[in-house]
């Protein structure tokens, strides 16, 4: 299982905080995403337009390839400072 | 170096010395901090205060790689990052940043970096109050302009060395 995070509006949207979910087939983590998006409509409507991805807690783009035990997080363009 | 994100509230002082500790054996002779203030108002009108979310592991050790990309980049002896989440009311102190060099400009150039670079990329999001209702903030445009000015320098200098 890959262990999923996700994170103020996407966390909202998503109605979770997170969820396990199976290695999807390709191994990335843009595959992971869709596979997501296919499971529920909150997750389709967290998960579309513009989030961001990290892999282990670093950024990443769709195409990091993920293994069993990793950790991937979706959020929306952070506004700190 | 030091980077920390805490609910706590924070004294100036308290940070400045921190900074010292390390900066004045190292020959600094100017020391920059900027600190941060949570508005009253956004386009709408007034706010009652906001609500700060973060990623627990990464948004630390996002601030610990912007502390380490602000020592290469800059002429810095000594640079921290404080900043808070959770609950916060109009006019809390946000974040702190701060920065110590052997002369000023170095400090100056330092601290905006930070600042610029910390908008952009550490996992932090915030949440407006208007009466009882809240709205995440959209991420804006000046503040991508501002990070994508830094990489532009980064691309001149590039041709400078070539």
């Amino acid at each position: 299982m890959v262990t999923v995070k996700f994170f103020a509006q996407v966390r909202e949207l998503a109605g979770a905080e997170g969820v396990d979910a199976p290695l999807p087939h390709p191994a990335t983590v843009g595959a992971l995403r869709e596979q997501l998006m296919s499971q529920s409509t909150s997750f389709e409507d967290a998960l579309s337009g513009n989030v961001l991805m990290a892999h282990n807690q670093t950024l990443c783009n769709g195409d990091t390839e993920i293994a069993v035990g990793d950790e991937v997080a979706f959020f929306p363009p952070v506004t700190g400072g | 170096m030091f980077a920390r994100v805490q609910h706590d509230d924070f004294s100036q002082q308290t940070l400045y010395d921190e900074l010292c500790v390390n900066a004045v054996p190292q020959g600094a002779g100017a020391i920059v901090t900027f600190t941060g203030l949570v508005r009253d108002f956004n386009a709408k009108g007034g706010i009652q205060g906001i609500e700060l979310e973060y990623y627990p592991g990464m948004t630390e050790s996002a601030l610990d790689t912007l502390l380490q990309q602000a020592t290469s980049r800059f002429d810095i002896v000594e640079a921290g990052i404080i900043h808070r989440v959770g609950k916060l009311a109009n006019h809390a102190q946000i974040v702190w940043v701060g920065t110590a060099s052997q002369h000023r400009e170095q400090a100056f150039l330092a601290a905006t970096f930070i600042m610029d670079t910390l908008k952009q990329s550490v996992p932090i999001w915030k949440k407006e109050w208007q009466g009882n209702q809240a709205s995440w903030v959209a991420a804006k445009a000046d503040d991508s302009t501002a990070a994508m000015r830094w990489l532009q320098s980064d691309k001149d200098n590039t041709c400078d060395n070539a």
